[in-house]
Order: C-alpha cells, then structure tokens, then sequence
C-alpha cells in the first residue's frame, strides 16, 4: 500500500511538473496563497474582503439562473419575476438569495471600506489599492441601478427615472443626453433592454477585470493591519515577514469560518426576512410599472439614500447633482487627505476618533433621511448632516499633518 | 479614548436610530388583521371568498388553480368543482374573461391584477380597506382608507351599509370637515363579527397568494439554518487548530 501511496505521489508530482514548464500554476498558487504572508493580527474587519468577493460569486451564479427564465421586455419582465417567484423549481429562493445578495454585498464594501478609514489602508504605498476600489465601488452602484430596474416594478420604473433625470440637469446637453441614455423619451423597453445588456455582460466583465487589479495591487504592496504598520520591514532571516502567516492555510480556515456565520445571517433574511421590512424588497415594487401613475414617495434602495439625502438637502438641482457627485468622487483622494505620518486610528490621537466618529453619524443619518418622506425639519437636518460629511473630508486635511500621534509599535500587537 | 471607536460607535449608532420616528412618519396606523397564513382553513374559506366576490373583475394571473389545490390541501376536482367558474383548466392561471377595455369603460380604469396585491399593501392593509367602505349622503361608494376608490362596496350585502358620522368641529370654528368614524345603518346579511372574520379570511389568502412560497420556505429555513450553525462550529474547530501555532 504504501509503495501504491508514492508511486501515486510521484505521478503526481510529474503531472505537476509537465503543467508548471507549461503553465506557472504552482508560482501562481504560492504567490498568492501558500506563500502570500499577511499579517497575522486581522480582526473582524479583515472578514469583508472576502465576504465580498463571495457575494460576487453568489450574485453571478444565482444571476445565471435568473436569466434563464427572466424576460427583458416591458410586457413580460415583472411577469416573469412572478413567474420565477411561483412556478420555477427554487425560482423564489434564487431571486431572494440575488436580492438580498444586492444588500449584503453593499453591506460588506462599506464595511470593508470603513476598515480602510480605520486602519489607514488606503495610505501609502496602497493609493492605486483603494482607487481600484473606489472605482469597483462605482461599478457595483451602476450595477445595482441597472439590476433594480429589471423586475419592472413601480420603484424600478420611477427610480430610474429620477436618476436618469438627474442628467438633465447639466447645462444644454441634459436632454438630449437623458434621451441617449434612455433610447426614448422616456423610460420604455428599449431603456429596459440596454439596461439588461449593461447589466448581465458590460459592468460585470468590468467588476471581474477590477477586482482582479484590486487583489493584484494588494498583493503587491502586501496587506495592511489593524496596527497600520508594513510586515514586510521586519523580516527574519528566511525573508519572512515575522509578523505574518501564509494566507493559505492560516486565512483561508479562518475566512470558511467567517463565511459559515456569515451565511446563518444570509440565511435568516432569505428564509424568514427576505423583505427586510421594505430595505432590501421594496413594497411598490411589487406593484408593475405604470408610466401614468407616479407612486407617492419615491426612495432608492438604502444604499444610495445617503447620497440621495445629499442631493435632497440642496434646493437647486444642478448643484445638488454636483455636490451629490462631489460626495462620492471625494472618497476617492481619501489616501492623499489624510496626511498623518500615522496610519492606524490606534495610534491617532482623539481628534482623528472624533471625525471618523462623526462622519460615521452623518453618513448613516444621511441614509435614514434620505429614505424619509422630506418634512421641512429633516431638509435641514439633512443639510446639517450633508456639511458634517464634507467637513470630514476637510477637516482631515488640515488637523491630519499636525494632529496628535502615538508611538507606533514595530511589531504587531494581538 | 481607547473605548471611542467601539463603545460609543455602537451606543452612539443605537441612539440615533433608537431617536428617529422616521419611518413611522406619515403612515397611517392599521389594526392587526390577525391574519395567519399557516391555517389552511381560513386559505381556503378566503379562496372562496376570492373566486365569488374578486374574480370577477380582478385577475390573478400570476397564480395557477392547481398550486391552490397543492397548497391549500384539496384535490384538483375540488378545486375545478368549487373555486373554477371560468372555462380554464387545473393548470391554468386565475383569469377574469372581462376585457380591459370593458371594464375601464365600466369603472374608469382596469381592476389590478390581485396576484402580488397582497405583498404590496400587506394583509392589515386589505384588511382595513374592507371594512371601511361607506356610503356617502349621495350614495356614492368611497372608502376611509383609501378616499375616492373606484371600486364599488362588492361585498355590501354582506357588511350591509356604513355611513359616515362626522366630527364636530363647531366650537373650533375650523371649517373642517372630517369623518370621525363609520356606523352601520343598514345591517348585512352577516353580523360585524362574522363579516370581520370573512374579510380576514380573504386578506389571508391575499396575503398567501401574493408569496405562495412563504408557506414553505421558513420551514426550510430552520433546517439550513440548523445545518449551518453545525457547520460554522466545525469550521471554528478547524480554525482554531490551524492556529493554535500563531502567538
């Protein structure tokens, strides 16, 4: 037996050998999983990531299976939602697990993006790291439009028609360019069609090549850590970062357990919650599209209302079109704003606590406003809110360079 | 400070969700209909509910007869004996043979569709909108909680007839008028309770037939769940001997 166990090795190793002088399939493998070293104090935090990418994977394989029965056509499209609700085989749990994925996956990029505001991970030498995010951030918010508006309900209609109105309001082009965008004068089948096509090939093929560039870049610079310093400058003599364990075994356990709890949540929505209370499923939306018959309080999903209250704060719509615009695009020079010779909110002083601590306020009130109806007493609680947002950003820029500090440690603490 | 960031983020995030009434706002309070999904008998006394008084101006056409025979536990020639008036088959879907054209000459605009009406309003919703019917001093059909509705009180020879009783606002001079609540002048063939019970009974099966999956999936989802509570155990018992050699 045991010479039948080597002999089987030993072939193996050839077929190993004949594969990599052809393909660097184990350079591959090591590079990035056995023998990619990451720090070994990630917390909590340090689940998004992957929980995200396994959202991606959820939302195109349960994707797949939707369009196989979806319909995108004026006519058909809400029919055949009901129609995959009802009488295909697990149709309703395929489209709860899409939905609600759309929730999740958003839930863990602003987590994941949150961990960056924490930990400085965005800073030096991670910059192209976090723009490559950034623009995944922008993909996955075009995506989850394109997919909002498929099952043709009363929200999808009207909520893509307030976004796409939100193109007239630039200067002289602004009609014209809601008309190419919506291939009609107003929002028809041929709107539904270009949307299904942006969304089941264009944006995803985009999402798959950047999310690639994001883990390149990571693996490039290494991973950051709670403590916010580089592994990579203290290493033992075999050239290992002493901080930091090969993501395969050590992450790869770590992260199955973080997807099994992860999916006891995943599961309770889908099976007892799917709705969400109207967060994730949208109670107009099981109303069909009607263009006559505009619905009394139009919302994006949750995900967009934070933005949504920063356009809503602004009387004049042009500028709030800019200054909504100006609230997503300025996420994007987070890694120069803050200039901190330190990158962890461990070893910043108060004040950086204090801004981050805000910040998160105004972000998360800014996504329950936005969700309001829009008394004149949450306009100016959205205004007030939409300028703490901002001031983050300033504020940074200035109180980081000078602001309180504390000795960073040279090793990682647990 | 060390406490900042996980302490008071929590507390401070409860507070400001705890403070807001947000989502409350501008929403009428319903009563509880008390509808249950899970009693197959009020399932099938709405389902007969719905075919004699619905159907025959709403469509269901997103729902099949014989999904109603599996679901609501009778066999298919109950189904096509009791709840088929139309000329369809068991595996059809419940359709009205008025035409959109007709009707919306008749009633100003096309009944909707009842298939996901359910899901979209919720069942305290139909519930309340089928017993506030009234009868204004014209003798138009209008409804409390839905005002200026175009469909006509259908089940009234059951309710019987509400009118209006207003509230006084004589002595704050506002010119308000208001309808404080509704009184039954003509009786029904049923009594309150038995019409509450049958309007209950029909807001079930809205409810049930807006997401026919309901019936099932929290049954499966208590199963997935248990399986993944295992799961998620072993898969920390995996991790923690992975790394009982990182300090």
């Amino acid at each position: 037996m045991g010479r039948a166990a080597s002999s089987l090795a030993r072939q193996a190793t050839a077929f190993m050998t004949w594969i990599d002088k052809r393909l660097p399939v184990t350079e591959f493998w090591n590079a990035h999983l056995a023998k990619y070293y990451a720090p070994k104090n990630f917390n909590f935090w340090y689940y998004m990531g992957s929980l995200a990418l396994l959202m991606l994977v959820i939302q195109i394989v349960t994707g797949i299976l939707l369009t196989m029965h979806y319909k995108p056509s004026a006519a058909e499209a809400f029919a055949s939602v009901e129609y995959i609700m009802r009488d295909v085989d697990w149709g309703w749990l395929i489209r709860y697990m899409h939905s609600t994925g759309a929730s999740f996956f958003f839930i863990f990029v602003y987590l994941h993006m949150f961990r960056s505001i924490l930990y400085g991970s965005h800073r030096k030498p991670r910059e192209l790291l976090w723009v490559f995010g950034m623009v995944i951030y922008l993909l996955l918010m075009a995506e989850a439009f394109f997919g909002y508006v498929l099952p043709w309900g009363q929200m999808s209609y009207w909520g893509a028609q307030v976004i796409i109105n939100l193109f007239g309001a630039i200067p002289k082009i602004g009609e014209p360019l809601t008309e190419w965008i919506r291939g009609d004068f107003y929002i028809s089948d041929a709107t539904l069609n270009r949307f299904f096509a942006l969304y089941v090939i264009a944006v995803p093929i985009a999402l798959l090549g950047l999310v690639v560039l994001h883990l390149a870049a990571l693996h490039q610079t290494g991973s950051n850590n709670p403590d916010g310093i580089e592994i990579k400058e203290t290493k033992g003599e075999d050239g290992i970062p002493l901080d930091g364990i090969p993501f395969h075994s050590y992450y790869t356990v770590k992260d199955i357990f973080g997807v099994a709890i992860f999916l006891i949540v995943f599961a309770f929505v889908i099976f007892f919650w799917p709705e969400a209370g109207g967060l994730f499923l949208e109670h107009d939306n099981f109303v069909p599209a009607n263009p006559l018959v505009t619905p009394e309080h139009i919302k994006p999903v949750w995900y967009f209302t934070p933005y949504y209250a920063i356009l809503k704060a602004v009387p004049d719509k042009l500028f709030g079109v800019v200054l909504m615009g100006l609230s997503v695009m300025v996420l994007f020079f987070l890694p120069w704003l803050d200039r901190s010779p330190v990158k962890s909110i461990r070893y910043k002083g108060a004040w950086y606590k204090i801004l981050v601590f805000t910040f998160t306020i105004a972000f998360v009130r800014l996504g329950m406003l936005g969700m309001a109806e829009g008394t004149p007493a949450q306009t100016i609680e959205m205004r007030i809110w939409t300028f703490v947002y901002f001031s983050f950003f300033i504020l940074l820029f200035f109180l980081s360079k000078g602001g309180k500090t504390k000795p960073v440690p040279e090793r990682v603490t647990h | 400070m060390k406490l900042l960031p996980r302490k008071s983020f929590l507390a401070g995030l409860v507070f400001i969700l705890a403070s807001s009434s947000l989502f409350a706002a501008g929403e009428t309070h319903l009563e509880p209909s008390g509808a249950n999904i899970k009693d197959v008998a009020a399932l099938q006394r709405g389902a007969r509910v719905f075919v004699n008084y619905c159907l025959s101006c709403h469509s269901a056409a997103y729902m099949r007869y014989n999904r109603l025979s599996e679901d609501l536990d009778l066999s298919e020639e109950v189904v096509m004996e009791n709840l088929v008036f139309a000329d369809a088959k068991i595996g059809e879907t419940m359709r009205v043979s008025m035409t959109a054209e007709d009707s919306e000459r008749w009633f100003g605009k096309t009944p909707p569709d009842l298939s996901v009406r359910g899901r979209s309003r919720g069942p305290d919703w139909l519930f309340a909108y089928l017993r506030s019917f009234y009868q204004d001093s014209s003798g138009q059909w209008n409804n409390l909680i839905l005002p200026n509705a175009s469909m006509p009180h259908i089940l009234w020879e059951l309710q019987g007839i509400q009118t209006p009783v207003y509230a006084d606002h004589s002595d704050d001079e506002s010119a308000l008028i208001e309808i404080d609540h509704l009184e039954l002048t003509t009786p029904g063939l049923m009594t309150p309770e038995e019409y509450d019970s049958t309007v209950r009974d029909l807001a079930t099966f809205l409810d049930y037939m807006g997401e026919p999956a309901k019936l099932k999936r929290k049954q499966i989802g208590v199963w997935v769940i248990l399986f993944l509570v295992v799961f998620a155990f072993l898969a920390y018992l995996l991790k923690a001997e992975y790394w009982r050699d990182v300090h």
